[in-house]
């Protein structure tokens, strides 16, 4: 597949969010003696959504592709980029802070960015010292700290 | 009078050494982060704004509305010397800030760029502090269907100049309001959207969605290419910064243009710095005698569009604190800031915190003064900022991001949600949905629900209500009728034009 259509791809899950807003709200009271319910305002602006995202699917699907082809090279950097944080993310409950952003430093330099290794580490621990002197001694945040008590 | 009484109230507060010195650290931050393109003032106020819930909140207040409006000073910087913008409001500086660098005279376009800055700047805040009084006094006449429907005209402006598809901005704005009412539900106990985890109970902080998709959006937009951190020349020889009398004369009247278009600009909704300076720029071409001179070098195409920029800062402050209506992604997130610093901007917010308002307004006068004298000495330091390689600057905004998140409720849950919004944030980039609208919706989701259940109990389920009054049926028809605009092809097309030549 050299050519993604987005616009009927968003669109579709667009309608999906849609279809699900109103049925959860279907389940909650859409008006009270007191006046409108939960459910009065998500019913609106559920069914606003299914209707735009209608359109645009059907708009997009109607139309030829988009001339442009999709770069993937470039989506695939970035989505491996965000592969990356999300492990950060992951690696903050069992190793900490610091050392799950060094890694993730260490890995943005060396293989996303192809630096040397020695850079890459040196990058990977000043950045990792760096917020320890800023955000643990000086603002006195706590953050989620590894086995070795950082 | 009232206002002179209310100023020197301000003064003494934005003078404390405390606040100077916030004062300091906002335009000095906002400074670098203007001059780095591709980060934001969004982001960057989304990013520091956990950091500042120990502060005092008109010192954070100070300091973030700071980074604001320094960015604007930083973002012309990058614009004259690189014909790099640094942010989309100084993309028309570029057209002839770069040429007069070319020329020989990139100090004399830094020197007019700061001090069109500073005066149109000086009469935003006076604008500011003279418009926003009396507003609120009228706003007070106003109950819920009239906010329901104003809340209701400011979504539309911003939809409707928020990007070239009308369809995906106003998709955008339905996910922000579906976002807004995850949670408890304001009115009755239920949850709604809460995916049965009591994580979701409290609904999911605003901070999350505005740094994953200001911040971690734009780096991932940006680590698409490997630029191998696009080292600039910086121009030497930019010791002599003061303008010529010639050049200065010939700026006369475009200082008087950018501040006044820029204000004007600034107070309605949607239309930001971006297109204040768009506008500016043509009225002063249009006007001037030789309009052949644009583009080739012209200070007055230099003095307009940066005096709107910044003028604009101060009529975007208007209804942000009058009314609690941002116009603009940024405006957004000082709103949310306010509200959980748990004050209310509003018509009372002038009366009720007369310290927080006026220190804001005295401090921006102080402020862009700093901004003066801090540029103008220091324009080749920062231009040297450029030097970072992209490379370390991205982990240290990923680094900071989680600190931000993480610091807002101490949980990892949220540091995985922002991860989520992060994704979110660089497909709707890549997919060309506008994110200012989702970051409005989200943030006037609940009041703008609450406005209008509280309007339907007034009038016990008649939705009459809402086009019975008159200046409620007023602000509805225009906002019905600013989204039916680009049914018109003629206008569309217009529409278009300007927002793609925003970029």
């Amino acid at each position: 597949m050299k050519r993604l259509n987005g616009d009927l791809v968003s669109g579709a899950v667009l309608v999906a969010l849609g279809v699900f807003v109103i049925t959860e709200a279907r389940g909650w009271n859409y008006m009270s003696e007191e006046g409108p319910g939960p459910g009065f305002f998500p019913l609106w602006y559920g069914i606003a959504m299914v209707v735009l995202s209608l359109v645009l699917v059907l708009r997009s699907a109607t139309k030829a592709a988009p001339g442009a082809r999709t770069d993937w090279g470039a989506i695939g950097r970035a989505l491996l980029a965000w592969a990356a944080f999300a492990g950060c993310v992951a690696l903050m409950q069992p190793l900490g802070f610091l050392i799950s952003l060094a890694l993730l430093t260490l890995f943005v330099v060396a293989v996303m960015y192809g630096r040397p290794l020695k850079i890459a580490v040196a990058a990977a621990v000043g950045n990792a010292i760096g917020f320890y002197l800023v955000f643990v001694l000086a603002l006195g945040l706590s953050l989620p700290a590894g086995p070795l008590g950082f | 009078m009232e206002a002179l009484l209310g100023l020197g109230q301000g003064f003494a507060v934005a003078l404390q050494p405390m606040n100077l010195f916030w004062c300091f650290i906002g335009v000095f931050l906002g400074t670098v982060i203007g001059v780095l393109p591709g980060l934001g003032p969004a982001a960057t106020i989304a990013m520091l704004l956990p950091l500042t819930f120990n502060m005092p909140p008109t010192s954070a207040v100070i300091m973030l509305a700071g980074i604001y409006y320094g960015a604007k000073y930083g973002g012309s910087t990058t614009a004259i010397l690189l014909n790099v913008p640094g942010e989309s409001a100084s993309v028309v500086t570029c057209l002839d800030g770069y040429q007069m660098a070319r020329k020989g005279r990139g100090g004399a376009a830094l020197g007019i760029a700061a001090i069109s800055s500073f005066v149109a700047g000086t009469v935003g805040v006076v604008g500011l502090m003279l418009l926003a009084p009396p507003l609120a006094k009228f706003a007070l006449t106003f109950s819920s269907p009239e906010y329901f429907a104003l809340m209701s005209l400011g979504l539309a402006m911003v939809v409707l100049l928020a990007g070239a598809s009308l369809i995906k901005a106003l998709l955008a704005m339905l996910v922000g309001l579906w976002i807004a009412s995850m949670g408890i539900d304001l009115f009755s106990d239920s949850a709604r959207f809460t995916f049965g985890t009591t994580h979701l109970l409290d609904g999911i902080d605003f901070v999350i969605v505005a740094i994953g998709v200001f911040a971690l959006g734009e780096v991932l937009g940006n680590m698409e290419k490997r630029g191998e951190g696009t080292l600039l020349p910086v121009p030497k020889g930019l010791r002599n910064l003061l303008p010529s009398w010639e050049e200065l004369k010939a700026c006369r009247f475009a200082f008087v243009n950018g501040s006044v278009i820029g204000f004007i600009i600034g107070v309605l909704p949607g239309a930001g710095s971006t297109i204040a300076s768009f506008i500016s720029y043509g009225v002063e071409k249009a006007v001037s005698k030789h309009p052949e001179k644009f583009g080739t070098g012209a200070p007055e195409g230099v003095a307009a569009p940066e005096g709107a920029n910044n003028s604009e800062t101060g009529g975007s402050l208007v209804p942000l604190l009058t009314l609690g209506i941002p116009g603009s992604a940024t405006t957004a997130i000082l709103l949310a800031a306010f509200i959980l610093w748990g004050l209310r901007p509003g018509p009372l917010m002038i009366q009720d915190n007369p310290e927080l308002f006026w220190g804001l307004v005295a401090s921006m006068y102080v402020g862009n003064v700093m901004l003066l004298v801090l540029n103008l000495p220091l324009i080749p330091l920062f231009a040297q900022i450029l030097k970072i390689r992209e490379y370390l600057l991205y982990p240290i905004i990923f680094g900071i991001s989680l600190v931000g998140v993480y610091t807002v409720s101490n949980s990892l849950f949220d540091c995985a949600l922002l991860a989520g919004f992060g994704l979110l944030g660089y497909l709707m980039r890549r997919l060309d949905y506008p994110s200012a609208p989702l970051i409005l919706g989200l943030v006037l989701g609940d009041a703008m629900e609450r406005a209008l259940r509280q309007s339907l109990m007034m009038s016990s389920g008649d939705l009459s209500i809402l086009v019975s009054r008159p200046i409620s049926a007023v602000m509805l028809f225009l906002a019905v009728a600013l989204l039916c605009l680009p049914l018109f092809r003629k206008f569309n097309s217009w529409r278009i034009k300007a927002i793609e030549e925003n970029g």
